[in-house]
C-alpha cells in the first residue's frame, strides 16, 4: 500500500457469544478513494461499519482513523473526528423536517454555547444562520431543497436515502460510510446516485466506503473492492480483479 | 456584552409584564359580578397553583417531551428544591440573627434560597439522569419513580424538617413590587414571583428547544443511534436535559413552599409526578403550549367541578342534582378516566406538537422558508 | 441466631406474597412488554372481593372450606376484572407506542384506586376472620403462625400450577410463543388476543390469591393497599428478570427477606428506601435482572 491510510484495521475481530461476526479483518482505506465492501448476505458488512463507527467495540484488534486509535471510543467522538455514515435501515429523525434533519447533524461543529442559545445571543443567531445556509446548500446538491420544510419521513424511499447522505455530510466528514445507499432504488435512481457519490467526493474531498448489493453501482464507482464472507476477507483488488477471483465466484454462487 | 443586555432587557420586560397583570388584577379587586368578588384570595391561590403547575409541566416537557426520556420522578425534584429553599429561608429569617426585616434585607435571602433549591434539585437531576444512560423506556420510568420515592422517604426521615408530619412555619413571600402594597398581600406577592418564574421557564425551555441544542435533544428522542452517529453526545445531552429540568422543578418547589408556608412529604409522592405527566400528555408531548394548557385545565379541574356542582337548582331533575353534588369527590376518578380516554382517542395529546406562535398568528412564517429552485430561477 | 431465623421466616412469608403478585407483572410483561401498573390494584380488588364475599355469605366460623370458597370467588372475580381492563383499556392502545400503553396503565391504576376509595370508603376495613390464626412454636423463641404456613403452602401450590400451565399445556406453549414474538405467533395461527386475555386473567387470579392471603395475615385492607405492595412486587419482578417466571419467584423471595432483615437489623423506616435502592442498583448493574436476558437494538 502506498501512502498513509485514512482508515486502517488490524486483525479486527468481534464475537457475539459463540458467533464470530468479523474475523481478523484487515482494511486499509486510502485518502480520497471510493472503496467497496461486498459479500453475500450475512457476511458481516454492516457489523464492520458498526465496528468502525464505534457502535460496537472489537473483541480483538485495532482500528485507526487518521492515524489515531479509535476502537472503544463512543460513536459521537468518532463522528466528531470526521467519520460519518448512513444506515441500511433508514434512521432519519422522524419528527423533524428535511432541513432540520441536516441541521441537526451540523450540531457537531456548532459555534454557539448553551448560554448563547438560552439568551439568543448574536453568536447563536449567526450560528443558526450558518447551519441553515449550509444545510440548504447540501440539500440543493441532493435535489431535496424543494422539500426542505416537509417532514423527513414523508419523502419517497429513494429521497430518504439521499437525505441520509446529505445529513451525514453536514457533520463535515473526511470519511463517509454508506450502508447500501442504492437499496430500494430503481435503475435510473441508482445511476444518478453513482454520479452523486462521485461528485460529492470531489466537492467535499471525501473518502467513501460503501456496502452495496447492487453490483452495477459497486463495479461502476469503486476504485478498489474488498470481499468478505463469514466475517473473513477473501479478496481485495480492483473491480476487474475481484470479479474474476475464483474465491469470490464461489462465495456468491457456491462451490462447483 | 450583548448577552448581558439581553438578560437585562428580558428581566425588565418580565417585570413590566408581571406589573401589568398585577395591576389589572388589583383594579378588578374592587369590582363585583352578581354580588360576588371577581378576584378573591382563594381564586388567586388557584392561579398561583396553576402557575407552579405550568412551570413543572413545561420543565418536564424538556425530558419527556423533547428528549423522549420517560421520567416519573419530577415530584422528587420539586421536593428537593422546596425543602432546601424552605430550610434556608426559615433558618435565616427566623433564626438567631435575622437580617433586617425590610425588603432589602429579606429579598436577597429569598432569591438565594430559591436558587440554592434549584441547584440542589439540579444535582439530584444529575444523579437521576445518569441511569438514563443505560436504561430506556419503561425501565427508565421505573428507576426515576424509585429515585423520586427515595427522595420522599429520605425527607420523611429527616427530623430537622419535620419528618413525615411536615415542615411548617416557612416564611411566606415578602411584598416586593410597589403594587403589592395593600390588598392581598401574601398571595399577591407570591403571584408576582410565580409569574416571573413562569416567564423565565418558558423562555429558557423555548430557547433551548428552538436551537441547535434542542434539535439534538429531539434527535435523541427520534433516533438515538442516528443521533450518536451524527456526533451528538447523547449521554451528555440526556443528563443535561435532566439537570436543567430538575433545576426548574426545584425552583418551582421553592415557590410552592413559600406560597403555602408548609411542606408535607406525602404531597411529593409518585402520584404527584404522575399528575405532572398527565398535564403534558393531555396537552401534547413536545409542545410548550400544550404543557401550559394541560397545567391550567388539570390544576383547575377541582374548581371546574366545584363550579359545576354549584349549578344545582330546583328546576333540574333530582338525579342530575345528585350527580352534580358528587362531582367534587370524583376529581381523581375523572382525572384518571380522562387520561385513559385521551390515550384511547388521541394519544398525542390535545395539541400534539403544535406550538402557539405570535408571528404565525400574524401570518408571518416563523421559519424562513427556503426558496424553491423554481422561485430562484424566476 | 434465633432472631435471624425468625426474620428469615417472616421474610419468606412476605416474599411469597411479593412473588405471587410479581408473577402477574412478569407474565403480562412477557406477552405485551407492558408494565401493568394496575396489577397492584387488582391485588387490592381481590382483597375487597374476598371481604364482601365473606360478609355477604355471613361466614361466622373460620374454616378451611370458607377460605377456599372466598379465595375461589375472589380469584374468579379478579380474573374477570383483569379481562375487562385488558379488553377495554389495553387492547385498543396496543397499536400505539409502548409509552401510550404505559400511561394508560397508570391511568387504569389511578382509576381503580380512586373508584375503590369512592365506593368502599377510604378508611381501612377489618378483614373477617375466615381462618383461625395461632402461633406454632418451632424451637426456642422462634415461632411461625399457621397462616404463615398457609401463605407459603398456597404460594408453592399456585406456582407449581402456573408452571404446569405454562410449560406442560398447549395453552402455555402458545403463551410462550406469544411472548417470544407476538407477530410471528399470530402468523402461526395462534389466537394472540385470546392468549393475551388469558394471561391477564391468570395474572389477576394470582394477584387476588395474594390479596386474600395478605388480608388473612395482616387483617386490615384499604383501597390504597395495592400501591406500595404493587410497586415492590414489580421491583421483585425486575430484580429476578422481568418476563421470567422463575425470576419473579426468586426476586419476590429475595426482596421479602432483604426487607425484613433491613427492618429487623437497621430500621423499619428505611425498608422502602432499601427496596427502591435494590431496584436502581440492579437495573444499573444488570438491566435485565438476575435471570433475564438483555435484548439489544439492531443497528
Amino acid at each position: 500500500m502506498s501512502g498513509q491510510a485514512i482508515l486502517e484495521t488490524n486483525n479486527c475481530t468481534i464475537r457475539f457469544g459463540g458467533l464470530t461476526a468479523v474475523n481478523e479483518l484487515n482494511l486499509s482505506i486510502q485518502p480520497n478513494e471510493i472503496f467497496g465492501l461486498i459479500g453475500p448476505n450475512g457476511a458481516g458488512k454492516t457489523t464492520v461499519f458498526n465496528l468502525l463507527t464505534g457502535v460496537y467495540a472489537p473483541t480483538e484488534g485495532v482500528i485507526k482513523f487518521l492515524g489515531q486509535k479509535v476502537d472503544g471510543l463512543k460513536p459521537c467522538k468518532i463522528s466528531a473526528m470526521g467519520m460519518s455514515r448512513t444506515f441500511q435501515n433508514i434512521r432519519l429523525f422522524s419528527s423533524m423536517t428535511v432541513l432540520e434533519n441536516v441541521m441537526t447533524a451540523y450540531h457537531v461543529r456548532t459555534k454557539q454555547s448553551f448560554v448563547d442559545a438560552i439568551f439568543r445571543s448574536s453568536k447563536h443567531q449567526t450560528d443558526e444562520k450558518a447551519q441553515r445556509d449550509f444545510s440548504l446548500e447540501v440539500l440543493e446538491i441532493f435535489n431535496l431543497a424543494q422539500f426542505a420544510n416537509e417532514q423527513a419521513t414523508s419523502l419517497p424511499y429513494g429521497s430518504q436515502r439521499r437525505l441520509e447522505i446529505a445529513r451525514a455530510l453536514a457533520t463535515n466528514p473526511k470519511l463517509l460510510l454508506l450502508d447500501e445507499p442504492a437499496a430500494g432504488m430503481n435503475p435510473q435512481e441508482s445511476v444518478e446516485l453513482m454520479h452523486l457519490i462521485g461528485s460529492i467526493r470531489e466537492r467535499f474531498k471525501l473518502t467513501v466506503v460503501l456496502v452495496e448489493h447492487n453490483m452495477k453501482v459497486v463495479m461502476g464507482i469503486c476504485e478498489r473492492i474488498q470481499v468478505i464472507e463469514y466475517g473473513k476477507s477473501i479478496s481485495l483488488g480492483t473491480p476487474q480483479e475481484v470479479k474474476n477471483d475464483p474465491k469470490v465466484i464461489e462465495a456468491y454462487l457456491g462451490a462447483g | 456584552m450583548n448577552t448581558l443586555l439581553r438578560i437585562l432587557a428580558w428581566l425588565g420586560a418580565s417585570i413590566v409584564a408581571v406589573t401589568i397583570v398585577e395591576s389589572i388584577l388589583k383594579s378588578l379587586k374592587n369590582y363585583q359580578i352578581m354580588g360576588s368578588d371577581i378576584i378573591t384570595d382563594y381564586g388567586l391561590n388557584i392561579i398561583c397553583l396553576m402557575g407552579i403547575s405550568i412551570s413543572l409541566a413545561v420543565s418536564l416537557q424538556l425530558i419527556n417531551g423533547y428528549t423522549g426520556q420517560f421520567s416519573l420522578g419530577h415530584a422528587g425534584f420539586m421536593a428537593v428544591g422546596g425543602y432546601v429553599a424552605a430550610f434556608i429561608t426559615k433558618s435565616t429569617l427566623t433564626g438567631a440573627n435575622p437580617p433586617d426585616q425590610s425588603l432589602l434585607g429579606t429579598l436577597p435571602v429569598y432569591i438565594f434560597a430559591l436558587c440554592a433549591g434549584a441547584l440542589a434539585a439540579a444535582i439530584a437531576g444529575l444523579i437521576v439522569g445518569i441511569p438514563s444512560l443505560r436504561l430506556k423506556g419503561d425501565y427508565l420510568a421505573i428507576v426515576t419513580l424509585g429515585f423520586g420515592e427515595i427522595i420522599r422517604l429520605v425527607i420523611e426521615n429527616i427530623e430537622a424538617v419535620g419528618g413525615p408530619r411536615g415542615y411548617i412555619g416557612i416564611p411566606k413571600f415578602p411584598k416586593w413590587t410597589w403594587l403589592s402594597a395593600g390588598g392581598f398581600e401574601g398571595t399577591f406577592s407570591s403571584l408576582s414571583w410565580i409569574f416571573l418564574f413562569i416567564i423565565i421557564t418558558i423562555i429558557v425551555v423555548h430557547n433551548i428547544v428552538e436551537s441547535s441544542f434542542g434539535r439534538s435533544l429531539v434527535a435523541i428522542r427520534d433516533n438515538e443511534i442516528a443521533a450518536e452517529a451524527m456526533g451528538i453526545d447523547t449521554s451528555f445531552y440526556k443528563v443535561l436535559a435532566f439537570t436543567i429540568s430538575a433545576a426548574l422543578a426545584g425552583f418551582a418547589g421553592g415557590l410552592y413552599a413559600h406560597l403555602y408556608g408548609q411542606l408535607v412529604p406525602n404531597t411529593f409522592n409518585f402520584v404527584r409526578s404522575v399528575e405532572i405527566i398527565i398535564m403534558i400528555v393531555f396537552g401534547g408531548m413536545g409542545s410548550i403550549t400544550g404543557a401550559v394548557l394541560g397545567a391550567i385545565i388539570l390544576t383547575g379541574l377541582p374548581e371546574w367541578l366545584r363550579i359545576m356542582a354549584g349549578l344545582r337548582s330546583d328546576s333540574l331533575p333530582s338525579w342530575i342534582n345528585k350527580s352534580l353534588g358528587y362531582l367534587p369527590d370524583l376529581r381523581m376518578i375523572i382525572y384518571s378516566s380522562l387520561l385513559i380516554l385521551i390515550m384511547l382517542v388521541r394519544p398525542q395529546g390535545i395539541l400534539g406538537n403544535y406550538e402557539f406562535s405570535l408571528s404565525k398568528l400574524l401570518g408571518k412564517s416563523s421559519k424562513n422558508l427556503p426558496k424553491t429552485t423554481e422561485e430562484k430561477k424566476a | 441466631m434465633e432472631l435471624f431465623l425468625q426474620q428469615l421466616i417472616n421474610g419468606i412469608v412476605q416474599g411469597s406474597i411479593y412473588a405471587l403478585i410479581a408473577l402477574g407483572y412478569t407474565m403480562v410483561y412477557g406477552v405485551l412488554r407492558l408494565i401493568n401498573f394496575a396489577h397492584g390494584d387488582v391485588f387490592m380488588l381481590g382483597a375487597f372481593i374476598g371481604f364482601y364475599t365473606a360478609n355477604l355469605l355471613g361466614i361466622s366460623q373460620p374454616s378451611v372450606g370458607a377460605l377456599i370458597l372466598v379465595m375461589t370467588v375472589s380469584m374468579a372475580g379478579s380474573a374477570a376484572v383483569g379481562l375487562v381492563i385488558e379488553r377495554f383499556a389495553y387492547r385498543p392502545v396496543r397499536k400505539f407506542s409502548r409509552l401510550t400503553s404505559l400511561i394508560t396503565a397508570i391511568g387504569v391504576s389511578l382509576l381503580l384506586e380512586y373508584a375503590a376509595q369512592f365506593v368502599f370508603g377510604a378508611t381501612p376495613k377489618s378483614f373477617p376472620t375466615i381462618f383461625e390464626t395461632q402461633n406454632i412454636s418451632l424451637f426456642g423463641n422462634v415461632t411461625i403462625s399457621n397462616d404463615s404456613i398457609l401463605i407459603i403452602i398456597v404460594s408453592i401450590f399456585l406456582m407449581v400450577m402456573l408452571n404446569l400451565i405454562v410449560f406442560k399445556t398447549k395453552l402455555g406453549k402458545a403463551m410462550r410463543a406469544v411472548s417470544f414474538n407476538l407477530d410471528v405467533a399470530k402468523l402461526m395461527g395462534i389466537n394472540t388476543d385470546f392468549i393475551i386475555a388469558f394471561t391477564f386473567a391468570l395474572g389477576s387470579a394470582l394477584a387476588a390469591a395474594a390479596g386474600i392471603l395478605y388480608s388473612v395475615h395482616f387483617t386490615k385492607i384499604d383501597p390504597l393497599m395495592g400501591l406500595l405492595i404493587g410497586l415492590k412486587a414489580f421491583v421483585a419482578a425486575v430484580l429476578g428478570g422481568i418476563g421470567n417466571i422463575t425470576g419473579a419467584v426468586l426476586g419476590g423471595l429475595l426482596l421479602g427477606i432483604a426487607e425484613i432483615m433491613v427492618s429487623g437489623y437497621i430500621s423499619s423506616s428505611y425498608k422502602d428506601v432499601f427496596a427502591f435502592l435494590i431496584l436502581i442498583l440492579v437495573l444499573i448493574v444488570k438491566p435485565a435482572g438476575l435471570l433475564g436476558s438483555a435484548a439489544q437494538e439492531k443497528v
